[in-house]
This record gives C-alpha cells, sequence and structure tokens, in this order.
C-alpha cells in the first residue's frame, strides 16, 4: 500500500482489532454499539474515502468502493458486527500482505546488494580519493582494499590476492588474482591491496550489467501472469454483475424470499470480487525465482524464459568449452622412426605462436622446447594446420587433410580424439593425440537433467565423430551431430525443433562463443562460462556465470520449482474463491470466509510465493559424485 | 523507443494491471509495462508522441490510485 497508510497501519489496526473484540466482550448494548462503530472508522476511514475519491473518478470496481460498500451494506441489513469485522480483517489481511510483499522484495535486494557505494581513485599525486563509481573513466587507476567490493572491471597493476566471486557466480572456491589478470566489479578483495587499471565505465561493467538484467528481469510476463491479468479484467467486473444480480432478483422471483438475505449473499461477493491474491502471487513468485537463481550465479532474463525452461525435454549441448573443458591434453604420441621427445617438440615449435586450443596442448606438453632461434618461416592454414622451415628442414604440422593434400600419406586414427601429424622433408614421423578433458561435473548434471524428466539429450559439434562419439558415450548423450559448421548449428536446432512432439521445449547450452544465432534461435538459451564476456550475456535468456555444467541442472529445477509454486497460488486462490462463490450463492457462506478468500488467501500466496527465493540444498552446489 | 520510468505509491496489483491496460491503449504507445514489484513503467513509443503518452499515463495512474505518482 501507500506510504502513509503503511505508517500509520501498525497502530491502528491492533487498535481497531481490540476495540472490536472489546465490543464482542461486553454486554451493555450501547456500550458495545459505540466501541464498533469506533472500531469501524479507526479501521475503515481511509477506504471510504480512497471509495469516494474512486467515485469521483469514475472508478466503479475499485477495490476500496467495493469493500466499502460490502460493509456498509452489512450494516444496512443489521449485521453490523460482521461489517466492522470484515472491515478490520480486511486491512490486517493488507497489512500482512503488504509485510510480504515489501519484505520479498527487501530479500532480493539483498541478494542482489552488489552495488558498491564508492571507488578509491588513486590521483596522479597518489592521494587516494573516495568518489561514485559512476564518475570513474576508462583508464583510472583505483584501489581495492581487503574485504571491499570492487566497484568496477578493470586489469589488476599491483597486488596479489585472492577475489571471493560468490555473489556473482556461486562459487565458494576464490579466484587467485596477480598483475595483469582481469578483476571484475562485483568481487570481494580478501586478502590484500589491488590497484586496479579500469577498463570499463560503470554502466558497462559486469555488476551494473547483472542488476540492471535481473531488475528488469521481471517486465518479460510469463504467460501465466499474462493469463491472470487478462482473467482478472474479466473477473471483477462479473462478479460484482453477479452480485447485483443475486441482490435483486431471487427476492423478486421466489415467493417468500426475504431482501436482506439475498442481499446479505450478494455482499459475499462483493468481499472476494478484488483479485489482488492472483495479480500479485503470480509476478511475485517468479520475481522469487529468478533472485533465488541468481543467488546461485545464474541469472534469468525473464520470467518467460524460466516458464520455458521448466517445459524442457531436449536439452541440446555445444560439446567443446559446455561439456568439456575446451583445454586440449595430449594423451599419446605415435612416432616413425624419432623419439618421441623429438615429434613433440618439433610440434610444439611449428605451432609456437599459434593461438589455437591444440597448438597450447603441445606446447605445454613439450617438456624439452627446442631454441625458438631454429624457427624461420612459418605459414598457418587456419583449420588445418601448419607449414615451417625448422633450420633449413620443411616441417608440418597438421590434420590428415592438411597431410594429404601435400602428398604425404597419414595411418587411419581409430582411437577417437583429435590428431596431429607431423612430417619432415616429404617424410611422415608420426601423430600426437590430444584429448578434450570432459569436465568433472559433466556427467552428473546430464544426469540430474534426465532424473528431472528431460527426454533427450543432444551434442552439437565441429569436432570429428570419433572424438565427440568417445565424449557421447561417456556422458550418455541420446543425439549426436558432428563435423558441424556453425551455420549447420543453427539449421540442426530447426530441425530437433520441428520435429519434437508435444509441449516440451527445447534448450540450447553453449558457451556463448560463436553460437549466439544458436542461443537466439532455441526456446531457452543458455550461455556458459559467461563471467565478462559481454556477447554471450547479450544473445543468451539465462546466463551461468561460471562454467560448471552442473547449474543446467540446478536452473531447471529451479524453474520447474517456481512455475509450481505460481501454479499453486494460481489454483489455490481461483479455486477459493470459486468455492466460496458457490457457497455464497446459495447461502451456506458468511462474510468471515469471504474475507478470508479474500486477504487471507493473498497472505498466504504471498508467503508460498517467498519459498520461492529460498534455494534447495542440492542448488545451492553442485555435488561430484 | 523505451522510456522507463519509476512510479512512486503504487499500491495494488491489480491496480497495476488496469494501469498497464489503458497506457498500452493509448496513441504512440506500442507496449507498456507497469511493473508492481519492481514500481517501474517501461513504455515502448514512437518518439513524438512520448510526450504525450507521457502527460496521459499520468493521468491514467493518479486516476486509477489518486495517491500513486510518475517520477520523470
Amino acid at each position: 500500500m501507500t506510504l502513509s497508510k503503511l505508517k500509520s497501519r501498525p497502530f491502528r489496526i491492533p487498535l481497531a482489532l481490540a476495540l472490536l473484540i472489546a465490543g464482542f466482550l461486553t454486554k451493555n448494548p450501547e456500550v458495545r454499539t459505540g466501541l464498533m462503530v469506533l472500531s469501524y472508522l479507526i479501521a475503515g476511514y481511509d477506504v471510504m474515502i480512497h471509495a469516494v475519491m474512486g467515485i469521483i473518478r469514475g472508478q466503479v470496481f475499485d477495490e476500496h468502493f467495493l469493500m466499502s460498500l460490502a460493509t456498509i451494506g452489512a450494516i444496512v441489513i443489521g449485521e453490523y458486527e460482521e461489517a466492522v469485522a470484515v472491515m478490520v480483517f480486511y486491512q490486517t489481511g493488507e497489512m500482512f500482505q503488504d509485510y510480504a510483499v515489501d519484505k520479498s522484495r527487501r530479500a532480493i535486494a539483498e541478494t542482489m546488494n552488489l552495488r558498491p557505494d564508492t571507488a578509491n581513485l588513486l590521483g596522479e599525486d597518489g592521494q587516494v580519493k573516495k568518489i561514485d563509481p559512476e564518475e570513474v573513466k576508462t583508464g583510472d587507476l583505483i584501489s581495492v582494499l581487503p574485504g571491499e567490493r570492487l566497484p568496477l572491471d578493470g586489469i589488476v597493476v599491483s597486488g596479489v590476492s585472492q577475489l571471493d566471486t560468490a555473489s556473482l557466480t556461486g562459487e565458494a572456491l576464490p579466484r587467485p588474482v596477480k598483475p595483469g589478470d582481469e578483476a571484475l566489479s562485483g568481487c570481494v578483495n580478501i586478502n590484500a591491496a589491488l590497484t586496479i587499471r579500469v577498463t570499463r565505465p560503470f554502466e558497462q561493467s559486469t555488476v551494473n550489467r547483472i542488476l540492471e538484467m535481473v531488475e528488469n528481469a521481471t517486465d518479460k510476463k510469463s504467460r501465466q501472469e499474462a493469463f491472470i491479468t487478462r482473467f482478472s479484467a474479466i473477473y471483477t467486473p462479473a462478479v460484482v454483475i453477479m452480485a447485483v444480480l443475486l441482490a435483486f432478483v431471487p427476492s423478486l422471483l421466489i415467493p417468500g424470499a426475504l431482501l436482506s438475505d439475498w442481499v446479505y449473499r450478494a455482499l459475499n461477493f462483493l468481499v472476494v470480487s478484488c483479485p489482488c491474491a492472483l495479480v500479485i502471487s503470480i509476478p511475485l513468485s517468479f520475481f522469487g525465482g529468478i533472485g533465488g537463481a541468481s543467488r546461485a550465479g545464474i541469472l534469468v532474463k525473464g520470467s518467460n524464459h524460466l516458464e520455458a525452461l521448466a517445459k524442457a525435454d531436449t536439452f541440446v549441448f555445444d560439446k567443446t568449452g559446455t561439456l568439456t573443458e575446451g583445454r586440449f591434453t595430449v594423451s599419446s604420441v605415435v612416432a616413425n622412426g624419432v623419439s618421441e621427445q623429438e615429434l613433440l617438440s618439433l610440434a610444439a615449435l611449428c605451432e609456437k605462436h599459434s593461438p589455437h586450443p591444440i597448438a597450447k596442448a603441445l606446447r605445454e606438453a613439450d617438456k624439452f622446447p627446442l631454441p625458438e632461434s631454429l624457427l624461420n618461416e612459418v605459414y598457418e592454414t587456419p583449420g588445418e594446420g601448419v607449414a615451417a622451415l625448422i633450420g633449413s628442414e620443411e616441417t608440418l604440422v597438421g590434420n590428415a587433410a592438411f597431410m594429404e593434400n601435400r602428398g604425404i600419406e597419414v595411418p587411419e586414427n581409430k582411437n577417437g580424439g583429435t590428431v596431429s601429424h607431423v612430417a619432415k622433408n616429404g617424410v611422415y614421423l608420426g601423430s600426437i593425440i590430444m584429448e578434450d578433458q570432459v569436465k568433472p561435473c559433466a556427467k552428473e548434471a546430464l544426469l540430474r537433467l534426465k532424473n528431472q524428466g528431460v527426454k533427450r539429450l543432444v551434442m552439437l559439434t565441429g569436432d570429428s565423430e570419433s572424438a565427440a562419439r568417445k565424449v557421447a558415450e561417456k556422458l550418455g548423450i541420446d543425439v549426436l551431430h558432428a563435423g558441424l559448421l556453425p551455420q549447420d548449428k543453427v539449421s540442426r536446432i530447426e530441425e530437433l525443433m520441428a520435429g519434437r512432439d508435444g509441449r516440451g521445449t527445447l534448450v540450447f547450452a553453449g558457451d556463448g562463443v560463436n553460437d549466439a544465432p544458436v542461443l537466439a534461435r532455441a526456446d531457452v538459451g543458455f550461455a556458459m562460462g559467461a563471467l565478462g564476456t559481454d556477447a554471450a550475456i547479450e544473445a543468451a535468456d539465462i546466463v551461468i556465470m561460471n562454467d560448471d555444467p552442473c547449474k543446467m541442472a540446478a536452473a531447471l529445477s529451479i524453474a520447474r520449482r517456481t512455475v509450481l509454486i505460481a501454479t499453486q497460488n494460481a489454483v489455490f486462490a481461483i479455486s477459493v474463491k470459486a468455492l466460496v462463490l458457490v457457497l455464497s450463492a446459495f447461502g451456506l457462506s458468511s462474510l468471515w470466509m469471504a474475507v478470508f478468500a479474500d486477504v487471507g488467501v493473498a497472505v498466504l500466496a504471498v508467503f508460498n510465493a517467498l519459498r520461492a527465493l529460498k534455494l534447495q540444498e542440492k542448488d545451492q552446489k553442485c555435488v561430484l559424485s | 523507443m523505451i522510456s522507463v520510468l519509476k512510479i512512486r505509491n503504487l499500491g495494488c496489483a491489480s491496480c497495476a494491471a488496469k494501469m498497464e491496460r489503458k497506457i498500452a491503449a493509448l496513441p504512440g504507445v506500442s507496449e507498456a509495462r507497469v511493473n508492481f514489484l519492481t514500481q517501474k513503467l517501461t513504455l515502448n513509443v514512437k518518439e513524438d508522441c512520448l510526450e504525450d503518452a507521457l502527460s496521459k499515463a499520468d493521468a491514467i495512474i493518479k486516476t486509477i490510485e489518486p495517491e500513486a505518482r510518475l517520477i520523470r
């Protein structure tokens, strides 16, 4: 309710309640009436003022007007005790409802309490000045003391410390940082003071983008909410019209019917005619669910996405970076006529300057690197391999196609994995087999998705069939599409979406690199490990801040729970109201029941919605098996 | 263009829904969202209709909830 009412209610309502109880206990009829009238006025004067203001403005279906009409009607037909009680309980209920709504708003705001108030700007003279983070410019130096939250994104210039990223990623392990590392706003500095060069203005900082995203998530209506708002637009006028008919028609048609009896039944209708419980509890449930998810490092961009996720029956994964680490390690070396070490060193030297993950793996595996001065000329064929002059010898490192194009026969690779072949002066020297490590949590994550009723697990990858098959079998993937080019992924998603049965939705999870179109095309797009990558945050519907696949299972269970709570609220509120309407029509209900159906249900629904904010144990962390 | 404004003293959820319906029907407004939880009005409105839409939205809000105000 409005602020003025919020302030006065905690004093007025208990007073009105006390007077009401005193009235009931008093034998003297005059004193009793006096106490009742006083109680009614104290509890309901503002309702009546609002009612009058509403009528002046032509708002007949206004909640206050209907409540005033119902209670004054009850007084007129002589049910004045009930009238007073209804007004007092209505106000009590409203008070609780406001309290609960306010509490949940705060609870969510607190989970998102990441916004730093000040930044310690380092001046050129070495002086520290506390200023608003919005005033800090790109390139400025700021200092962050232990225990402080980083106000802006930047690169560490000096200091070695650890950052607590829990409020961004839900991850318990601190992240070590040293000069040259990226440090993101919203993290808390743990050990030692850091000096950071700011790389982005506040509006574009990680923390600000996250806050805006979560705050605006409820702007996107869920279908449930859209349904309820449409329903409520018809509900109130319909119930009021029924009340008018009920009050006067039967007493004219049925001989011997008492007007006051039917009016009383009609008053019940007026009391239950406000749809507030419904209208508030659905978005509040989603608000709670989104807030809870953000605490687990899962950012949901809209209620509608949470709702779509809850109905997921197909999960499609990009392999590299989503289910696997995206880091290759050498698993075996097959050398012909040279030592394994020689082969590795040759390959690593050729790939000395390539940023490709395979090149990185080769360099990491090479324990005795050859001097770089031997490397003379390098030609890279993207996606295939490298030709280099080592000393004066032409050395080739690349995949089978790369070798065959240069007239070098290579043996067939039978044991899966990604292979780099090596040749020198046209002579085949052997191959190095590398594997991308499956994330430790991936199997468990997929198992949990299956246990939650996901029917199909699909893996899409640009890798070769043999390399992908191994991963797919290990993880229990149902359908595998390998050897895909980026543009093929969209058409595969479209095929999968066309071929599904029923109302289940399709979820795509990728690391956000090169798969923005796919993220956009799927019913729900998950971006993994998106902390700090802008493109993925833009394209996805749900963003997982770290790269833990278990968060997908957690997101699904949060989504299911949220939708369940919202549904419970809708069904509960509608059925209690319907029941009271039917009972009232037959004269079996009282205003007491009606007032419970109105505010009592609203309060219960709001408290139920608050449950959506609470994370379940299993969703808080990924349990490694 | 999208315009986001705060509404102060927005008291009841079904009133918010009512405001939303009426504001969405204003000329030049293609989308309106009155978010009760964040107490915000989000409007998708043609640029030249913005001023007109805002003053009408303010009037609608006041009519439905006398104490509520659009903060500009």
